[in-house]
């Protein structure tokens, strides 16, 4: 038995059987040349499954985008055929006997340089094509070979990995998978997110364990305490499971609690509601007794995948989730990307200071053929529901009136084409940058309420990257400086009657929970995995004192 | 062999939309076919090197072919370029 200890980000206890996603660096440096033939397969493999995707790429594309842009992706799929390209790494590969991985590396970075160097700047552009296939082609060749094999997972997997990334986790299977174990990774990593949103427990920043686990052995993980022990004795196994039974009647107990409203001793009525990323998300909130959807994170809509979501298509998503909520208040979040969430068609550049560079909605104003289409989406879909928009990452008035000019701009061009919307449309802001806070009170009377993102906030009035494990001990939202912003929000929102929502992680922190009644904050979003002991625990504490 | 001079008519000249129409109905030959912009030839089978020619509008290109279906080959690629690959 073997013991090992990280933090513990989504409470549960899973028994169960390992499955170990090996590291992507080591994948291609383990793998060796076999023969040339071999080689030549694999690349042919590889090459096959790249011109499907592509293809399906490019069906996707001509039905959201205009033929011309269809017409460049689907130029993609020559590059997959051209002699000088693919050809060219055949041919290597049968003269110097190399893998099929050193062989596509070589040809796609000598032709990337090549083109790079051309001046003329629309075949310049094509440097990034010939990137994007190489790249493709190199994925294709190390998922061929170990692929994560979702279809014959036993049930209550435990999955090890480094770090859990959107593209490997989009496929996982919940009712298989019962914890996650990442060496990498805090509170806020996406792995934690997605525990929290499946409601399976999860141990975070565990160092040192995937040396010393295999797929398939038994493994035990406590979120709670954040231990991990592998090939258990009996002793552990029959304490655990003890736990385990108790851990699920305790949270039978919570879910029935939720379906009760919380009040404060003064007879206010406090919500809670979600946070969500996709309508699986939804799914689970809405079990659980969620109120609404305090935070629906569009970026999700954007992410694994190689172009923009039309209007249509973003419209469909939002109209499904605010009929799921059959008149519970759904809060849209605005495009939230950049800093740590990069698109790769959006070709951002690279910033030295990605968190105070062009993200969310200084690029949204920047760009607004990004922006319209997605504010025209939101608005259509508030026909269909109770729908919010909230702005995120608003630092000075300038940029909330100019979000708001937008806003309008597109409600004009949705009267002119004869189209339904919520002409009322509440639409609210993030309260996440210190300037914002400090400014509350001027921000009141500009907006119908405020949502503080509690992880950004913290980041940046402590100066301290909350992805960065050197510094995690800086992050800490309940620290003074952070708490005190909080409460002057909340108290600039209640002079202009206005709401106060939370939506960061501090909403679901037990020990925070009291504290922020006190303050008087009007909705909790957590993640949907977290409702339920949110809920009991308001529960407690709103009778108990304020 | 059979060649044939063409001038290249379209606004944005042999870019990716234009190549990638231009290797496929090169694809559908048996014959090897080569494109010539001044001094570069390269094979009309690969779109790289056809990007490479960088040809532009105005610019007069030599297209040879050599194999058994040479002629039809050289006819499809004319036509082609003549018709501006499709563009107003």
């Amino acid at each position: 038995m073997e013991t090992f200890n990280g933090t513990g980000v989504s409470k549960g206890y899973a028994i169960g059987t390992a499955y170990v996603i090996e590291p992507c660096e080591k994948k291609s440096a383990a793998h060796t040349a076999g023969n040339s033939c071999e080689e030549a397969e694999r690349l042919k493999g590889a090459v096959e499954l790249s011109k499907r995707q592509v293809k399906d790429i490019a069906q996707k594309a001509s039905r959201s985008l205009d033929g011309k842009n269809a017409g460049i992706i689907e130029s993609q799929i020559n590059f997959l055929d051209d002699p000088a390209f693919v050809g060219q790494a055949f041919t290597l590969i049968k003269g110097k006997n190399i893998s099929a991985e050193t062989a596509v590396s070589h040809v796609a970075d000598s032709l990337y340089a090549a083109f790079s160097h051309i001046d003329d700047d629309y075949i310049k552009e094509r440097a990034a094509d010939i990137k994007d296939i190489g790249d493709r082609i190199l994925k294709n060749l190390a998922g061929e070979k170990s692929g994560i094999d979702f279809e014959n997972m036993p049930e209550n997997t435990v999955l090890f990995a480094h770090d859990l990334k959107p593209s490997d986790t989009a496929q996982i299977d919940k009712s298989k998978v019962s914890a996650f174990v990442t060496e990498a990774g805090g509170r806020t990593s996406h792995t934690a997110i997605l525990a929290k949103a499946f409601g399976i427990a999860a141990v975070v920043g565990c160092k040192g364990m995937l040396g010393n686990v295999k797929t398939g052995d038994k493994v035990i993980t406590d979120g709670v305490s954040g231990t991990v022990l592998i090939n258990p004795d009996e002793k552990e196994l029959s304490k655990y499971t003890r736990i385990s039974e108790k851990f699920k009647t305790e949270n039978a107990k919570n879910t029935a609690a939720a379906k009760r409203a919380v009040y404060t001793k003064a007879g206010k009525r406090i919500t809670v509601a979600a946070n969500i990323g996709t309508i699986n998300d939804l799914k689970t909130a809405i079990s659980n007794g969620a109120e609404g959807v305090g935070l629906f994170r569009t970026e999700f809509l954007y992410m694994d995948r190689s172009d923009m979501p039309s209007e249509e298509e973003q419209f469909e998503v939002y109209k499904k989730a605010a009929q799921m909520l059959d008149g519970r208040p759904l809060t849209i979040r605005t495009l939230d990307i950049g800093g740590d969430k990069s698109l790769p068609y959006l070709n951002l550049p690279k910033e030295s200071n990605p968190f105070l560079g062009l993200r969310a909605i200084r690029l949204c104003l920047k760009d607004t053929g990004i922006f319209k289409p997605q504010l025209r989406a939101i608005l259509r879909a508030s026909a269909f529901g109770n729908i919010q928009i909230m702005f995120p990452m608003i630092s000075s008035l300038g940029e909330l009136s100019e979000a708001k000019g937008v806003l309008e701009s597109c409600k004009a061009e949705l009267r002119r084409r004869g189209e339904a919307f919520d002409s009322c449309i509440k639409t609210g802001m993030m309260v996440e940058i210190p300037s914002a806070a400090i400014m509350a009170d001027s921000f009141a009377g500009h907006v119908d309420f405020f949502s503080i993102g509690t992880n950004d906030l913290t980041q940046y009035t402590l100066a301290a990257d909350r992805l960065n494990e050197n510094v995690s001990e800086l992050y800490n939202p309940m620290n003074p400086a952070v708490l005190k912003l909080i409460q002057m929000t909340i108290n600039a929102a209640h002079a202009a009657s206005i709401p106060c929502c939370m939506c960061g992680e501090l909403a679901s922190d037990e020990k925070a929970a009291a504290v922020l009644l006190g303050y008087g904050l009007d909705e909790f979003s957590v993640s949907p995995g977290a409702i339920t002991e949110t809920k009991s625990n308001l529960l407690k504490k709103a009778s108990a004192g304020q | 062999m059979t060649t044939q001079t063409v001038k290249i008519l379209n606004k944005v000249g042999l870019h990716a939309r234009p190549a990638s129409m231009l290797v496929n109905t090169a694809g559908k030959f048996g014959c090897d076919i080569k494109i010539k912009n001044s001094e570069k030839s390269v094979t009309a089978k690969s779109m790289i090197n056809l990007l490479s020619l960088r040809a532009k509008m105005g610019d007069t290109i030599t297209i040879e072919a050599d194999g058994s279906d040479e002629k039809e080959a050289v006819k499809a690629l004319t036509d082609l370029i003549n018709s501006k690959f499709g563009e107003d």
